[in-house]
């Protein structure tokens, strides 16, 4: 296939990273190809890290050679390159004979992620490869013009390379995979239209719950809370979606689990992220909390922090707060 | 450059391409709070503290690290960036405890110190030998001594652990140790590292009627410590420090550039000495953190060090003889304290070696900031004072050993006596200005009867690493090198008034030059008054050694 075609095919298709941000693939694709330079990286990142989230163990166990295919076609599209597959210890360990052997003769390095679920934001990645400390770097410039090493660099996810060779292939049906789990019936990774609302997908799965029930939708811990009645939307982010029975739930006990989940996942750069997740973490410890400084909190992660780990962490604790704990507090 | 139009705060600016909101905003008198920006150090944006608003974008940007755009409008205070720099300072002073720019801050956005308790508590204030001290309570993990540590090659701070249990704190290896430079200090917005003082020993000898105390003070504090008293960066007040110095009470001041001239005397000599004998490149050795540098990270050079004392080591020295001797004192009873741009200088006078008779020639050392202080306690203001000249007989220097306090005066001041007493081919040259400037490293070759001596000039132990290297690939590629462990010389020193960077070492530099050039005795040897100390005590080789040589040792980690 043609360079032009398959970049014009992703931008027909308007097929967003699977990341969880969403950027159009197609442009992203373009943007590297473009750049001048001698070298250029493509990386595969298969390094989930956030509570609730395994469709890219899915695509390793059950679409491995798709994925492959993704990621050769990208090197055929971008001139002067070679690919790392960034993987998750785990997934590392368990895939590393299968990979071996699928890459054999190709420009292509498996690499061990050596961090947490922070390690799975572009940036940090890049200096994970690059042996560096686990941070988020200065945007811009992005890894695009300036990514590993300091050359022009491609970063997709495993499913997005997934969907790559779908498109390319003409077999995409603008599906995505959602991992669903909690208080269901049948929990796992479903391949299902994209734009379906979160109830329809519930509904098809058999695991739309007949109790009193809210849903986080994204990620487990960076996911926003849902009610019942507001699952007329698509899901975000890297398309998680976790019931939970709300007689059973503790509110409290999901803030503290969250809280304890992004304490520990911090890098402790900038100055909101550092302290602000240690005064929430501190709170949620608390019987009551201080409706003013959370907000004040809340507010200072998403508008001033470095990178986007201090704005996606607030999502689910504001709407725990406002949606499910909002009574008798 | 292209010009860009902008407009900040509904004023309408022009800039270069490429310049960030910051930057702008601080040429234009507007004023962005920041802490972690310091302009000799890297773009961190970690503080989150200078955030403002751009028209027609969403959030806040770092003003540190966006560049401006054309057309691009920027207000930089509002409901919402007060807002969030309140919360941000919150957050930070619940990180620190002490005075300094963030209580400026505190007090501008009214934030509430105790909304969240404080949580260093139990970290232990650290002493880097006798020069740094660094109190974890007050940082606020800004990174800037991390950075700067790495630029000045010794990597001894360092960022352990990670999220909220992150900290600076000194690297336990035993392969990294404190060099003593203090870059780490003027690069502290929380005051963090700070000098290790010894302003209580100096007022408790002031006070002491069996002792004297004589002060002498470094080339480079006479254009600095206006600063302190709001003057104009770059003012010359040599004669208003001296008589500062006197109403503290010292019973005589001297100037260490006088001791500076004896230095160039010497080390012309060991130079010449070491080309004749072909024992390889001749390394200055005025410079403490430098020489410390050397003892810890590049043993295999110590040798090649010049075996010259500093300046302030042969000052105090002929204070505790020669002057004693002629006063007829008891060199006991005579307390040296020294007035330095430096906190390695306080390092320097522990080492047992420059003992003379069992006495230290230096008892005490305090920094620019230190005797500022002090001035400002005794409510002296060298700004109104009326100025007096330094002592005799140690109170007049050459030229040459004015600009001792700028990166390359050390070597230029060694040119000018190697010219004037060895070449045959005059008129004189008395400037080298390729030693002089603000670059990291300068080279050059001058001809000497014939013959190159090629000269390298570094200051900043980043770049003198490079000149280790490269000597260490090629030991023939240098005959004589001079290193200054701070950017720019001592004027750049650890122990300068706050804050020092690239356009402020240039003036304080550039005033040392005009001293210079305004001499009528530029050349150490010259000098009057050494030429008397010379022929008057130092005569016999025996008192040279004792007076003005020493030596360096290999050295493993100091700091516990």
């Amino acid at each position: 296939m043609d360079k032009q075609d398959i970049i014009a095919k992703l931008k027909k298709h308007n097929l967003l990273g699977r990341s969880g941000s969403g950027f159009p693939t197609g442009l992203k694709w373009e943007m590297v190809r473009k750049a001048k330079a001698k070298k250029k990286y493509i990386i595969c990142n298969v390094s989930e890290g956030e509570p609730d989230v395994f469709k890219d163990g899915f695509i390793l166990e059950n679409y491995l050679e798709e994925m492959m295919e993704g990621i050769k076609i990208a090197l055929k599209t971008i001139d002067n390159s070679s690919a790392y597959i960034y993987l998750r210890k785990d997934y590392y360990e368990k895939f590393k004979k299968k990979l071996d052997a699928l890459t054999r003769n190709l420009p292509i390095t498996l690499f061990k992620k050596t961090g947490g679920y922070l390690a799975g934001e572009e940036t940090v990645l890049l200096n994970a490869i690059e042996g560096k400390r686990l941070e988020p770097r200065m945007k811009p410039p992005y890894p695009v013009q300036f990514g590993l090493f300091g050359c022009p660099t491609l970063i997709n996810n495993a499913e997005t390379f997934y969907c790559v060779a779908k498109i390319a292939k003409n077999e995409f049906l603008g599906t995505r995979f959602y991992s669903i789990s909690g208080e269901v019936k049948n929990k796992g990774v479903y391949d299902l239209p994209e734009n379906w609302p979160i109830e329809r997908v519930l509904e098809k799965t058999e695991n739309l719950p007949a109790f009193d029930f809210f849903v986080q939708v994204g990620g487990g811990a960076s996911g926003e809370i849902l009610l019942p009645k507001e699952l007329k939307q698509k899901a975000k982010g890297q398309g998680a979606i976790i019931v939970f029975n709300r007689a059973k739930t503790k509110p409290e006990f999901l803030l503290k689990k969250w809280a304890k989940f992004f304490l520990e996942s911090g890098c402790g750069k900038c100055t909101p992220c550092r302290e602000g997740v240690y005064r929430i973490a501190e709170m949620a410890q608390k019987e009551n909390i201080d409706k003013k400084t959370i907000q004040d909190l809340f507010f200072v992660l998403e508008e001033t922090s470095f990178c986007s780990f201090g704005k996606i962490l607030v999502p689910p604790f504001r709407s725990l707060i406002e949606k499910i704990m909002k009574k008798g507090k | 450059m292209k010009k860009i139009r902008a407009v900040i705060n509904n004023k309408k600016i022009e800039c270069q391409k490429e310049q960030t909101i910051l930057e702008v905003a601080q040429e234009n008198g507007i004023e962005i709070p920041a802490l972690c920006f310091h302009p000799d150090l890297n773009i961190k944006a970690i503080c989150r503290i200078c955030m403002v608003e751009i028209k027609g974008r969403k959030g806040l940007f770092a003003a540190c690290a966006t560049k401006i755009e054309p057309g691009m409008e920027i207000i930089t205070e509002s409901a919402k960036i007060k807002k969030a720099r309140k919360i941000n300072l919150e957050l930070i002073f619940a990180r620190h405890r002490g005075d300094c720019e963030l209580f400026r801050l505190a007090k501008k956005y009214k934030i509430e110190i105790n909304r969240f308790s404080f949580r260093k508590g139990d970290e232990p204030v650290r002493k880097f030998g006798p020069a740094v001290v660094f109190d974890s309570s007050k940082c606020i993990d800004c990174r800037n001594c991390v950075e700067v540590c790495e630029n000045q090659g010794a990597r001894f701070l360092e960022i352990k652990g990670r999220g909220h249990l992150l900290k600076i704190t000194p690297s336990q290896k035993q392969t990294r140790d404190c060099v003593y430079c203090g870059q780490c200090i003027i690069h502290c917005p929380t005051g963090a590292l700070e000098a290790a003082s010894n302003l209580k020993d100096v007022e408790r000898a002031l006070k002491n009627k069996n002792k004297i105390v004589v002060f002498q003070f470094a080339p480079s504090i006479r254009t600095s410590i206006g600063e302190e008293f709001n003057m104009p960066y770059g003012s010359i007040v040599t004669e208003q420090l001296v008589a500062g110095l006197k109403k503290l009470g010292a019973a005589k001041v001297f100037d260490t550039s006088v001791g500076a001239d004896f230095t160039t005397v010497e080390e012309s000599g060991e130079l010449l000495e070491k080309l004749e004998n072909q024992t390889g490149p001749c390394l200055s050795s005025c410079c403490p953190a430098w020489v410390k540098f050397v003892e810890f990270y590049y043993p295999e050079f110590v040798s090649n060090l010049a075996a010259v004392r500093s300046p302030q080591a042969i000052l105090g020295g002929l204070i505790k003889t020669y002057w004693a001797e002629k006063q007829d004192i008891e060199p006991k009873k005579i307390i040296v304290v020294s007035i330095m741009p430096c906190v390695a200088k306080k390092y320097e006078i522990q080492r047992k070696e420059l003992e003379i008779n069992g006495l230290k020639p230096v008892d005490y050392v305090l920094t620019t900031r230190e005797i500022a202080c002090f001035f400002k306690k005794r409510k002296i203001n060298l700004k109104k004072i009326l100025g007096e000249k330094a002592d005799d007989p140690l109170g007049i220097p050459s030229g040459g050993g004015v600009i001792y306090g700028a990166s390359g005066g050390v070597m230029e001041s060694a040119l000018r006596t190697i010219f004037d007493k060895f070449a045959k081919n005059k008129p004189l040259r008395i400037e080298f200005k390729k030693a002089r400037g603000m670059e990291g490293i300068k080279k050059a070759a001058i001809n000497i009867n014939g013959r190159p001596i090629k000269i390298a000039v570094a200051s900043g132990l980043g770049n003198a690493k490079k000149i280790l290297e490269d000597l260490k690939r090629n030991p023939k590629l240098y005959d004589a090198v001079e290193i200054m462990a701070c950017p720019g010389g001592c004027i750049g020193g650890g122990g300068q008034p706050m804050p020092t960077n690239g356009k402020i070492r240039e003036e304080r530099a550039k005033a040392l030059y005009r001293i210079d050039a305004k001499k009528e005795i530029r050349l150490a040897h010259h000098n009057p008054a050494i030429k008397k100390v010379y022929r008057d005590f130092l005569f016999s080789k025996e008192k040279i050694r004792l007076i003005c040589r020493t030596k360096y040792f290999a050295k493993r980690r100091e700091v516990i």
